[in-house]
């Protein structure tokens, strides 16, 4: 065949496939809207029989919990970002920025939660923190959040001082700033970005957490993916898409937010 | 700059991974070794292991784990491989269509699971179309995909999620490689699938193997998506390793760590490959420049 008929040929298969791929990705959302709205929608009713905003309504009651769940999936993701920042940040400029023995294995080190399913870690050291009064309680699903979520953070923050320029910083001492004066002025501004990212991730990560916080936190500690895995076992279809909906509602922000925080360029594809 | 100054940058961080996650695991160990028990005396012994190797229901439980990781894997991974094929190119519209791509890595897998229910189950959106097109005239007769023993709605909801976390990897991989080798082998005659086969799959070993292990690695040890969609007579190792550390039977907890150690074992195995794969992938690749 000729140049021309081939390249049309290429051309018509490709958007087909594009299509394809959009609607695999999107079609799994689309019952969990149409039954968050339905009141009455049996087999083999292909629409709700009956639609009504019911399961929207009856998240904000007091006896669905979803409040409270909704309150401690907050406080514990927004604490676990706190303290990874904490931790990562720091972290991320001794590997940025300095060359020492053992690197690589502290690379590893770290890495390893990520990898290494957090089960057995959960499992192990639950009767540490029951011996420590740490088990039911929010600080102990907190620190065990910690796990997955350190390698992220220092990850990317050892991502951002490695392309961070050291000099500047020394510049500022020779100019007279102090410590706190060159952080704030110089370091912080630099890796904002790179922090944002960081806590973005942190706290997606600690948000999505259901078999930590179920072991951990023994059922005491409601959060929402707790709250909703058993909303979901209990036959309420409507209520689950409803508070799966508010669930995803963090992860889409995500989304956006990393889509276009970096000068309208993709993270992740880098277009 | 002075010496000890990385390592007190680090010491924070270091704290979590040793005390937390390796205590955590240590702890795990010593448990399954009978050190520690909840109940009765901390005596070193082997019985959980033993338990364990000798119970059918753990092999028939390592048996669906394994097949359900190698069928998401492997369907994801070709599935992974057609899109960032597809989608490279930039055509009309590509910006839309990469945010789409990407949508659902962020979705924790819990609600990708209910989604999977509301789909397949037997009286789940399919189901009723199928009613729809006079296929079926009761959810009974919809061949169960959910809770079933295959597995088939758990592999579902993977290949879903992990397709486009690899797709995303493959895409930028092939972003990075350039059209110059496939440019090259076109100059020189070879036809489109001549290309694919012999220059750009090649090149993307390194990354199909590596997102491979990682993907494989994911679904051994994954909890939340087996929970809802398994069966109870046979669910996946971490599922039952769950049971057995829940259950009111406190004697089953050391099998349950041992069930948890195993898991870890082979997720461990499963890094050393990982790190194996991306050295030889970066020498091969230098060898080439």
């Amino acid at each position: 065949m000729s140049n021309e008929q081939r390249v049309r040929r290429a051309g018509v298969l490709n958007p087909v496939v594009r299509w394809l791929i959009v609607a695999a990705v999107l079609v799994p959302f689309v019952p969990l809207v149409i039954w968050s709205f339905s009141f009455r929608w049996y087999f083999p009713d292909l629409w709700p029989a009956v639609w009504s905003g019911r399961a929207w309504l009856s998240l904000s009651a007091a006896q669905t919990r979803v409040g409270l769940a909704l309150w401690n999936s907050l406080w514990v993701a927004t604490a676990v970002t706190m303290l990874s920042l904490l931790i990562g940040i720091p972290a991320g400029r001794a590997l940025g920025l300095y060359r020492f023995r053992g690197k690589a294995v502290v690379e590893i080190l770290i890495l390893a939660p990520t990898i290494v399913p957090t089960l057995a870690v959960a499992m192990g050291i639950h009767i540490a923190f029951i011996r420590l009064g740490l088990a039911d309680t929010r600080l102990g699903v907190v620190l065990v959040h910690l796990v997955p979520v350190t390698p992220y953070m220092v990850l990317i923050m050892s991502s951002v001082f490695g392309n961070y320029d050291v000099a500047y910083e020394f510049q500022a001492q020779t100019l007279g700033a102090r410590p706190w004066q060159v952080w704030r002025y110089i370091t912080l501004p630099a890796i904002f970005p790179g922090m944002v990212v960081g806590s973005l991730f942190a706290f997606l990560i600690s948000w999505s957490q259901y078999l930590l916080t179920l072991l951990i936190g023994g059922g005491r500690v409601l959060t929402l993916p707790v709250l909703l895995f058993s909303i979901a076992t209990s036959g309420d279809n409507a209520l689950t898409a409803a508070l799966s909906l508010v669930f995803i509602a963090p992860a889409i922000l995500f989304l956006l937010l990393t889509s276009r925080y970096l000068t309208g360029r993709n993270l992740v594809l880098n277009t | 700059m002075s010496r000890p100054r990385p390592y007190l940058l680090l010491a924070p961080a270091l704290a979590v991974v040793i005390v937390l996650f390796g205590g955590g695991l240590l702890l795990a160990v010593g448990q399954s070794l009978g050190l520690w028990p909840i109940i009765g005396p901390s005596q070193l012994s082997t019985a959980a292991y033993r338990t364990m190797l000798a119970d059918a229901a753990v092999w028939r439980s390592l048996a669906l784990t394994l097949w359900v990781g190698v069928v998401s894997t492997a369907v994801s991974t070709t599935l992974a491989l057609i899109c960032a094929l597809a989608l490279r190119r930039p055509l009309r519209g590509q910006r839309w269509v990469n945010f789409l791509f990407q949508l659902n890595i962020p979705i924790p897998h819990l609600v990708g699971a209910i989604a999977i229910l509301f789909l397949f189950s037997q009286s789940g959106l399919l189901a009723r179309l199928a009613y729809a097109a006079g296929l079926i005239h009761d959810p009974s007769d919809f061949p169960a995909l959910v809770y079933d023993r295959y597995g088939i709605g758990i592999m579902l909801e993977y290949v879903w999620k992990t397709t486009c976390f690899t797709g995303v990897i493959l895409l930028a991989n092939l972003q990075a490689l350039g059209a110059d080798y496939e440019a090259a082998a076109q100059t020189l005659g070879a036809g489109r699938w001549q290309r694919i086969r012999y220059v750009t799959l090649p090149l993307l070993r390194p990354a199909l193997l590596s997102s491979s292990i990682l993907v494989f690695a994911f679904t051994f040890g994954a909890f939340e998506v087996p929970f809802l969609l398994g069966q109870r007579a046979n669910s996946v190792l971490p599922v039952l390793a769950y049971r057995r550390y829940v259950d009111d039977d406190l004697t089953t907890r050391p099998e349950a760590m041992a069930l948890s150690v195993l898991i870890s074992v082979v997720s461990l195995a499963l890094i050393w490959g990982y790190r194996r794969t991306i050295n030889n992938g970066q020498r091969a690749m230098s060898n080439e420049q």
